[in-house]
């Protein structure tokens, strides 16, 4: 049995090597090897982790659990990182950021992925309404400075709120998997008990793990958890006393990682507290005249929005971005928007959000950045 | 005289705000549809081509060979046209999907990506039959325009189209080398005709190297058999491409314009050049896939990143637009377009007789052309119906 699967690696790892080579190259040029293993089957690539859905669940009203068997492209990831999800929605492909939830000790090879879906969440309406078993996503491999450290801390303290659980708990599941000793303290926050995802496991893994130490918070009142209301230094007395000899790992909306942040700072822990944002909290200028400015992000350059297209601005700025016919005919000036609204001065219809864009025929509406 | 002192500044708006709502209808339409009538192409021209070079592999079997040549033109073909051209267009770029986007998007061709964008989507779209600016009246090599000097060597006109046609791929991948500015007017150095061939010759390189080397070794001893099937899908493919583009700009009637008239052009005026510039042909379903509905070629110069599966459905109304307007719109069968092309090439092939005349206004004599082409589409319908 084991000399069979060492064969069947091997022969594997010969036809990648085979698919990888110069020749095979050459031979499926100028379009790649994978254009063409994709014909047998979606999930076959060289190089893409793409991966099936395995299974949807939903644990709460608001949210979808996907189980994503990647293809042996996955590298694997870190508990607290990120992927990126790609699915394509109405012809267009759509990317989000999703931590895997899971623990690192799964051993089906199978990641699980969970999102809020909100009310006019269009990636997330999408996963929880249109996603079924047999389908096949595209991810990235992982990435994301939030990881449990290799070293394990001697204490662990997971702030979470909303959706914000979902690495925490890759992490709380992980060290219970590795029978780790240690207190660890897991504060979350929702806004209601029946908004909580994983609440049944966590339950479970608080009553089965002397060390674990579970503190909900609810924002209703009348909700039956061990606190209420928002973050304050007060929820950190009561429910981890001992806060500045753990390491904490703090994931959650803008406004409540401030707080926590704030607590930190006051204290002089800053370094022992470890962050993710899973929500930009970058200001949105709300204004159709020429305002803000526009930054060209790889040429390090910056000019103030004065309402002419991005093209003309970039070209008044030094910078020389390729263009052709100027009247949105020959796409050579397409460059990747990756934030702010843009308006079409042909259609005056308005995008915003990361896209690729034709930079002769767009205007900014308030700051916009650019890839070039 | 031109059309353009015909018009006034109020029906070139109109004509334009026309199109332009034609436009915006259909781009803000986009979707499904479109992502999964170019991913089913795909997958089809893949199939194709896997098939193609697999029954190759057989090509001592005279059936396998036949089978194998007709699939890998047909791949080659599609490749190049409905997927290629269209998706380097930009026309599918709004998917985000990297494999099927104009940035990174190459074809089965010896003509690079960045080569194909500048001398096509900009110079032949933006200044479509426009003298001295489009180079492709003619690619450098043909005289298709009376407005062009005659020179002794035009005479060879029908000899060269037949050359083009035949070696067309690689006569467009070096395109952007304007190679007739070194060889025949002097204008250009042998070092920047050099610099300018390497990033081509690369790629060319590549494609030779795997059509007649790497896939013929494959099969051993039947080398020669691969070969030549691949050697005939190339031919197959540059003949069919060049004729449906010849047909796209080259029947008698369609016109060419001086440079002067890009001057303070506004788009409504660009939109009407472009209808006089081009030509559709007409055919089945199949016809069109397999031109890149470039059958469609006035619909594609007026929306040239539009789908190019949606000028079948468009195409009635930009016919309506151009008979409001006493605009022609230049149709016809795919036989009558292809005999005017050619008949344009060997009448060019000699000096014009009018050539003093010509020289006083490039335009002269458009309006009499204009009165029998509107007549002339209108009988074609009634025959079809």
């Amino acid at each position: 049995m084991n000399s069979m699967t060492l064969t069947s690696n091997r022969f594997q790892q010969g036809v990648n090597r085979l698919l990888q080579s110069r020749v095979a190259e050459i031979l499926s040029y100028p379009h790649g090897v994978d254009r063409y293993l994709e014909v047998f089957n979606p999930l076959w690539s060289v190089n893409e982790v793409r991966a099936r859905v395995e299974a949807v669940r939903y644990l709460t009203n608001d949210s979808v659990t996907l189980t994503l068997r990647p293809n042996h492209n996955w590298e694997g990831f870190i508990p607290g990182q990120f992927v990126q999800l790609s699915v394509t929605i109405d012809g267009k492909r759509q990317t989000r950021c999703y931590s895997p939830a899971n623990s690192l000790h799964r051993t089906d090879g199978c990641i699980e992925l969970t999102a809020k879906v909100h009310a006019n969440g269009f990636v997330s309406r999408h996963l929880r309404e249109q996603l079924s078993v047999g389908d096949v996503v595209i991810l990235s491999q992982a990435d994301g400075e939030f990881a449990l450290p290799e070293e394990r801390p001697e204490q662990v303290l997971l702030i979470s709120g909303g959706s914000g659980i979902t690495p925490v708990m890759s992490m709380l599941r992980t060290l219970c998997d590795e029978g780790f000793a240690g207190p660890i303290t897991f504060l979350h926050y929702a806004n209601s008990a029946a908004d909580m995802i994983y609440a049944s496991e966590l339950d479970e893994i608080a009553r089965t793990h002397d060390n674990v130490t579970l503190v909900r918070c609810f924002n209703n009142d009348g909700e039956q958890g061990e606190l209420s209301g928002l973050f304050c230094r007060e929820h950190l007395f009561t429910a981890a006393p001992e806060f500045a000899q753990a390491t904490t790992f703090l994931c959650g909306p803008p406004p409540m990682m401030a707080a926590v942040e704030k607590v930190w700072e006051e204290d002089g822990l800053a370094e022992r507290l470890h962050k993710e944002q899973f929500t930009l909290a970058a200001p949105q200028i709300e204004s159709d005249s020429a305002e803000g400015e526009v930054r060209f992000v790889q040429s390090e350059k910056m000019a103030i929005n004065n309402g002419a297209t991005l093209l003309e601005q970039a070209e008044s700025a030094g910078l020389t971005p390729e263009s052709g016919c100027r009247m949105g005919i020959c796409h050579a000036c397409t460059c990747r928007k990756t934030a702010g609204e843009v308006r079409d001065i042909r259609t005056g219809e308005i995008t915003s959000g990361e896209e690729d864009i034709q930079i002769c025929i767009s205007v900014p509406v308030g700051t916009v950045t650019l890839d070039i | 005289m031109s059309i353009f002192s015909n018009l006034s500044a109020e029906q070139f708006e109109t004509i334009g705000q026309e199109l332009d709502a034609i436009r915006n209808r259909e781009m803000a339409d986009l979707g499904e549809e479109d992502a999964t009538y170019i991913r089913t192409l795909i997958k089809r021209q893949r199939r194709l081509e896997i098939a193609g070079r697999g029954l190759l592999m057989a090509g001592f079997l005279p059936p396998a060979w036949l089978a194998g040549v007709a699939c890998l033109s047909a791949s080659k073909i599609l490749d190049n046209m409905e997927i290629g051209h269209n998706v380097m267009h930009g026309q599918y770029d709004w998917m985000g999907d990297p494999a099927i986007n104009s940035k990174v998007f190459d074809w089965d061709n010896t003509c690079t990506n960045t080569a194909w964008k500048q001398t096509h989507n900009f110079e032949h779209h933006t200044f479509t039959n426009v003298l001295d600016k489009d180079h492709d009246i003619g690619y450098g090599i043909l005289r298709m325009s009376e407005d062009q000097e005659w020179e002794p060597r035009f005479l060879f006109n029908p000899i060269l189209a037949g050359i083009l046609a035949t070696f067309f791929q690689h006569f467009v991948a070096i395109q952007s080398l304007k190679l007739e500015d070194y060889l025949i007017y002097k204008t250009k150095t042998k070092e920047e005709v050099k610099a300018e061939f390497k990033p081509t010759w690369k790629k060319m390189r590549k494609q030779l190297v795997k059509d007649y080397l790497l896939f013929p070794a494959l099969a051993g001893p039947f080398a020669p058999f691969v070969f030549a099937g691949n050697l005939t899908a190339n031919v197959a493919r540059n003949l069919w491409s060049s004729q449906v583009i010849y047909n796209g700009h080259f029947p008698e009637e369609v016109e060419q314009f001086p440079e002067s008239v890009i001057e303070n052009e506004t788009r409504g005026q660009w939109y009407v050049r472009q209808l006089l510039g081009s030509a559709n042909f007409e055919g089945s379903r199949l016809m069109h896939v397999m031109s890149g509905n470039l059958s469609f070629q006035i619909e594609h110069h007026l929306f040239p990143d539009m789908p190019a599966h949606r000028y079948a459905r468009i195409a009635p109304e930009v016919r309506a637009i151009c008979e409001k307007h006493g605009l022609p719109y230049n149709t016809g069968s795919f036989m009558r377009q292809s005999l005017s092309v050619w008949k344009r090439i060997f009448k060019l092939s000699l000096p014009s007789k009018t050539e003093g005349d010509s020289k006083k206004g490039p335009l002269n004599g458009l309006r009499a052309k204009v009165v029998s082409l509107t007549r002339e589409p209108q009988s074609e319908n009634r025959k079809a119906a």
